[in-house]
């Protein structure tokens, strides 16, 4: 899901373009990157055309990318995307490479997180009285389950960083410590949520999200009040570096009307 | 010779969907969805269709705001360049939908468990999660070789698979090419097949190919001609994604009342592919055609 409509952050770039750097610095040069929607799918373009051109692009739907395409694109499936492609094949191909633990890292949003890292993209409520309907999973479970990592992506306000989600969509870290291996989850876990306040990562032992980064105008006080449970810091949060002028205009590039990134 | 199943849209929907019907739509994800097909069951007014599919886009949307659908397996609807699909959520949050939360892979996995004729496939996936607490077909189960905790999918079986394809013979031997998404395990683990078409060719054009060949011909029960039949999702060679229709639609389903238009307009006074086309008009049809054409070499099978 998107963030929510952004703000400028101050300078020259919107929050968004700043949430897409951020995004883009996650992937590191000859990863496989699972690809999702949005803001994510700017954050692999980006990487690919700047610090991490040897990176691959595994599409759900059935798309390997060793190449940026030609064109930008506002879904996976827009032709452009297919065009000089380097596999066209099944959905079950591309999960083949998850299940087998091909995949470094993903990305996905949600309507609510937790402070392990539990994301929900189903329901608000409970499932036997639904306040709101959302539109489910997709893809999402697959990889918070099977991806070495993935990086979570939203809107930072309090109704959606809450202590609890209503619903697992997408494991994090459970109710943390080792449980994804005892639910039988053998690898990954979320190694970044970006926001659009900070970055927040996890400790290591106790799988807790921990404040690592701050964005330029917001301030440790108002993440913490916009965060639904008692968030803890990193002994020294730093302050998110903006954009450089090469990713802005990449970012710019594939999203040229400001679709994603107004 | 196998038999002709050139059938119109109005009777290929009549004859292969009744009402209660499972079918399987959507299988490209956002590519290829077909929209054609869609609309002729609203027309119909089908009732009590079980939805199956992966993304669905906003196909599943209108179906359900059209009042045909009892129950959806799927793993995500809604509208994947704006969010959320609005009659969707009305229906599931008044109570008059009945869900299965599938991901992606437990509903792939779900139509190959069919396909292969076994009741369950196993994965690693969704383990951990709440999708067990809304869906009946997954269950944790032991593996009887490691001892691994695995996530058992239940098989779905669909009544009909619905499927657009760039090209098909009479006999329903079709080329299909782009990303597949779960194509091949929707047609496979279905009872019937059908296919709509942007082109109708000679049997010769498919045989030229066989490694095109999306679905055994034999299993497909009608081929209908259908120009423009996956309009507004992109279909490689024909015409790219019409985002405009998608930001349009957002709008147009906010509300029942505005959704009654939009469907009384784009479904219930389209009575042809020809209907559809003017709707659409020449200039659009124009910016979303194919602007520069990229030919795959030939591939040689001869012997």
């Amino acid at each position: 899901m998107a963030a929510e409509p952004t703000k400028t952050a101050g300078g020259d770039y919107t929050l968004a373009e700043l949430m897409v750097a951020a995004a883009a610095r996650e992937i590191a040069d000859g990863e496989v990157v699972f690809v999702g929607m949005r803001l994510p799918l700017l954050g692999f373009l980006v990487a690919k055309s700047l610090h991490a051109p040897e990176a691959v692009g595994v599409y759900e739907l059935g798309i390997i990318r060793e190449s940026l395409a030609s064109e930008p694109i506002l879904t996976m499936g827009d032709l452009p995307n297919l065009r000089r492609s380097h596999w066209l094949a099944d959905t079950a191909d591309m999960m083949a490479l998850l299940g087998r633990g091909d995949v470094d890292v993903s990305f996905i949003g949600g309507a609510q997180v937790d402070r392990f890292g539990n994301l929900n993209t189903t329901l608000i409520g409970r499932p036997d009285r639904i306040e709101t309907r959302l539109p489910g999973s997709g893809g999402a479970c697959d990889l918070a389950c099977l991806a070495r990592r993935h990086i979570i992506i939203m809107a930072h306000r309090k109704h959606r960083f809450v202590d609890r989600v209503d619903y697992i969509t997408s494991p994090g870290y459970g109710d943390g410590g080792d449980w994804r291996r005892r639910v039988g989850l053998a690898r990954g876990g979320p190694s970044a949520v970006i926001t659009t306040l900070g970055v927040l990562r996890f400790e290591p032992d106790t799988r807790e999200m921990v404040l690592a980064s701050v964005h330029p105008g917001a301030t440790p006080e108002t993440i913490r009040d916009n965060t639904g449970w008692a968030l803890r810091s990193a002994s020294d949060p730093r302050t998110t570096p903006p954009p450089t002028a090469g990713e802005l205009a990449m970012i710019r590039r594939f999203d040229p009307h400001q679709y994603w990134t107004r | 010779m196998p038999k002709e199943k050139r059938l119109s849209l109005p009777d290929a929907i009549e004859r292969f969907i009744p009402d209660n019907s499972r079918i399987v739509m959507g299988a490209s994800l956002e590519s290829v969805i077909p929209f054609a097909a869609g609309h002729e069951i609203m027309r119909q007014g089908r009732r009590d269709l079980t939805l199956v599919g992966p993304i669905s886009d906003i196909l599943f949307d209108q179906i359900i705001g059209a009042g045909c659908v009892r129950k959806v397996q799927a793993a995500w609807v809604g509208n994947v360049i704006t969010g959320s699909g609005y009659n969707f959520r009305r229906a599931v949050e008044s109570g008059r939908l009945e869900t299965e939360d599938h991901t992606n892979l437990t509903v792939s996995l779900a139509l190959r468990a069919a396909a292969m004729g076994v009741p369950f496939l196993p994965t690693r996936t969704a383990l951990g999660s709440d999708l067990f607490r809304t869906n009946p077909g997954l269950k944790t189960t032991t593996c009887p070789f490691t001892g691994d905790r695995l996530t058992a999918v239940a098989a779905i079986q669909p009544d009909v698979a619905v499927l657009h394809v760039q090209r098909s013979d009479v006999y329903g031997h079709a080329h299909a090419w782009g990303n597949l998404g779960i194509s091949r395990e929707a047609c496979l683990a279905a009872h019937n097949i059908i296919l709509t078409a942007e082109e109708i060719v000679d049997p010769d054009v498919i045989t030229s190919d066989p490694n095109r060949v999306v679905v055994p011909g034999f299993r497909v029960g009608a081929v209908v001609h259908a120009p423009w039949g996956a309009h507004p999702s992109p279909v490689p060679g024909h015409y790219n994604r019409d985002h405009q229709a998608f930001l349009d639609y957002r709008e147009a389903s906010k509300t029942p009342k505005d959704f009654t238009e939009w469907k009384a307009k784009w479904v219930d006074g389209v009575g042809s592919p020809e209907d559809y086309a003017e709707l659409l008009g020449r200039e659009r049809m124009a910016q979303l055609a194919i602007k520069e054409h990229d030919y795959s070499e030939p591939v040689d099978y001869g012997c």
